[in-house]
């Protein structure tokens, strides 16, 4: 068999990618002008004034934050700031928790909407479009609808407080199968999975050799878009946590709920909770922005 | 949305005469082997609908079981019927909160849909540092509610705030924005904006790209001028797009919670008179303030039925609206 394996790798590596079902000519809709210029420049500061203000805020004692006009540049308390902010909340715990809370969902997100994505997408079995509509359908349903049951349900199993109670309501998205479907039906050929099956392939071993490198582009943007969702999640973790032990969001949430805001402190440490979501865009931006480009729904 | 079946995409093998000696593989055959006998196709989704079933769907569902008990936190469920709905519809403060979560929603919704529609435009010349302006776009959306609402707190400071500053610059004499009725829910509504628009703007950015050439070279040969052929192409061509962000969004509104949570310094009244308090904030009182879980479930079984009755509404006013006036009214 381990002949064949290979075989079917190489199969699907030399595969040609299929072309997308009926794309549209684009239109070129021409080049920016100068006035298009200025609008997106002005949004765009906009869109970042806040966070320089949050490094201002952040990096200067509250006196100075409360005079008129405001001071425009950051000054040289940043690093105390950050200290009386870790006194309040243990934000390096938050951040261990958020990482390992956002990195499980991740990967069985990842793994489990590829497997449902990829027999709705290439598979054929009775009740497919019933099971299908059932998911999409439930897409659009907040997941906070439901939470005073998974809260009984929680504090029946003894979990609240602990990080598992926040994974196990995000192990698996309907979004991601939707999004995981879409992928597969435009990049992954029949011709292969027939091949495979010709070549006397099992089930599995079709979807661990053939489906799974052709699909990993597709997982790494859902991927991406899933942590840094899961690393903004806030309604059920300030539920289901308390401050001893919190995710950065609960974290943040206590620092807000402060008797004494200083507002400082507070700052230092949302720039703390929030560094690691901007270095994350500063590697990964243009595929979040791909990513989203392409999960979105076109009619 | 439509949930189209597989869309078969037709391979160059169906349209090459076979080669002699290659195994012919009519039709028939592949129906079969694309099949799978059995219940592998059931084991592949169902670790999904497994997990969906037990933490997504049951918790929804039962939500509507438990709002006929009385349940306090910590406590047991005991039967009363429908008192917990009495005692809704007869509660002032869940008439504010559905009121405010609707005028908000209004506040938030509207512009930063028409705003993204402007902005995908923009986004969809060609230009320099695109990739720029389309990250920094999406940098508010990266940022957690917990993050951006904290900024925004402190730029709608009464006294040494940021925006009431800027207002100064100007001569306006900047409102106490957490007390005022309308200030506070505009407030609000400005750090929903600020997070989605980018967002929404990608998304119509994508609607916009998929739109076929041929149907503006139709528009252009038949004299229509740029913004013509948007109200005529573009704007029939989103609208799909459209309903789907305005469903989005409006179900988005009626979840608000974490903005006017810490909006208020993490107390769930919603301000002094409950000026912003929400349908999430008020059943987070509800449940985990006064401990009344019973209570609470009643609040978000309504507020799913309410969301229901958006989507059906909002989609049937997509429907009924014909082209020509869903353009008149993006126009105007």
């Amino acid at each position: 068999m381990s002949t064949t394996t290979t075989q079917l790798r190489e199969a699907a590596i030399a595969a040609p990618v299929p072309p997308a079902a009926r794309r549209p000519r684009r239109r070129d809709p021409g080049s920016a002008g100068w006035v298009a210029y200025l609008l997106l420049a002005l949004t765009a500061f906009v869109f970042l004034v806040p966070f320089y203000y949050m490094v201002v805020a952040a990096s200067r004692p509250m006196a100075e934050m409360n005079v008129s006009p405001p001071p425009l540049l950051p000054g040289g308390d940043l690093w105390s700031n950050i200290q009386k902010a870790m006194e309040q909340q243990d934000l390096v715990k938050a951040i261990v928790n958020s990482t390992i809370v956002s990195g499980a969902v991740t990967v069985s997100t990842a793994l489990f909407c590829t497997l449902a994505g990829f027999a709705f997408a290439k598979l054929r079995f009775s009740g497919k479009n019933v099971l299908f509509g059932i998911a999409i359908g439930t897409m659009m349903i907040p997941p906070t609808l439901g939470v005073v049951p998974l809260y009984k349900l929680m504090s029946d199993l003894e979990l609240t407080g602990r990080l598992a109670s926040v994974i196990l309501p995000f192990l698996v998205s309907a979004f991601g199968v939707f999004f995981m479907r879409q992928y597969l039906v435009q990049s992954l050929p029949d011709e292969l999975i027939e091949a495979a099956r010709i070549d006397g392939a099992s089930s599995l071993r079709t979807f661990w050799s053939i489906v799974l490198p052709i699909a990993r582009p597709g997982m790494a943007v859902l991927g991406m878009l899933t942590f840094m969702t899961m690393w903004n999640e806030f309604f059920w973790p300030v539920i289901a946590l308390n401050s001893s032990n919190p995710t950065v969001q609960v974290a943040l949430a206590n620092l807000g709920s402060g008797y004494v805001p200083d507002q400082s402190i507070i700052l230092a440490g949302t720039l703390v909770g929030t560094v690691p979501v901007l270095v994350v865009f500063a590697l990964l931006g243009r595929q979040i922005v791909n990513g989203i480009l392409a999960g979105a729904v076109k009619g | 949305m439509t949930v189209d079946t597989m869309p078969g995409t037709p391979s160059p093998a169906d349209a090459v005469p076979p080669a002699p000696g290659a195994r012919p593989a009519p039709r028939r055959r592949r129906r079969r082997l694309l099949g799978e006998s059995g219940l592998a196709p059931y084991a592949y989704v169902g670790p999904f609908f497994l997990i969906f079933l037990a933490f997504g769907l049951f918790p929804l569902v039962y939500t509507a079981w438990v709002s006929l008990h009385e349940y306090r936190l910590g406590g047991e469920m005991t039967w009363t019927g429908l008192d917990n709905y009495t005692w809704l519809f007869t509660s002032e403060q869940f008439y504010n909160a559905l009121w405010k979560t609707i005028t908000i929603g209004a506040l938030s919704t509207i512009p930063q849909l028409a705003l993204a529609l402007g902005l995908a435009h923009l986004l969809n010349y060609r230009m320099r540092a695109r990739n720029f302006f389309r990250i920094s776009m999406i940098m508010p959306y990266a940022t957690s509610v917990a993050a951006s609402t904290l900024v925004f707190a402190q730029i709608f400071g009464r006294d040494n705030g940021f925006a009431n500053w800027l207002l100064s610059l100007v001569g306006i004499d900047g409102p106490d924005w957490r007390n005022g009725n309308w200030t506070a829910q505009i407030a609000i509504s400005v750090i929903v904006i600020w997070r989605w628009t980018g967002y929404n703007a990608l998304i119509y950015l994508a609607g916009m790209q998929s739109i076929s050439q041929d149907l503006y070279e139709a528009a252009a040969i038949d004299g229509a001028s740029k913004w013509q052929q948007f109200v005529h192409v573009t704007l029939p061509g989103l609208r799909p797009t459209i309903l789907f962000t305005v469903v989005v969004s409006t179900i988005g509104a009626t979840q608000l919670f974490g903005e006017p949570l810490l909006f208020g310094g993490g107390t769930p009244n919603g301000g002094a008179l409950g000026q912003y308090q929400t349908l999430g904030l008020y059943m987070y009182q509800q449940g985990w303030q006064f401990g009344a879980l019973g209570r609470a479930a009643t609040v978000a079984w309504v507020t799913f039925v309410l969301i229901v009755l958006l989507v059906v509404l909002n989609t049937a006013l997509t429907r009924w609206r014909t082209g020509e006036r869903s353009t008149r009214r993006a126009a105007r």
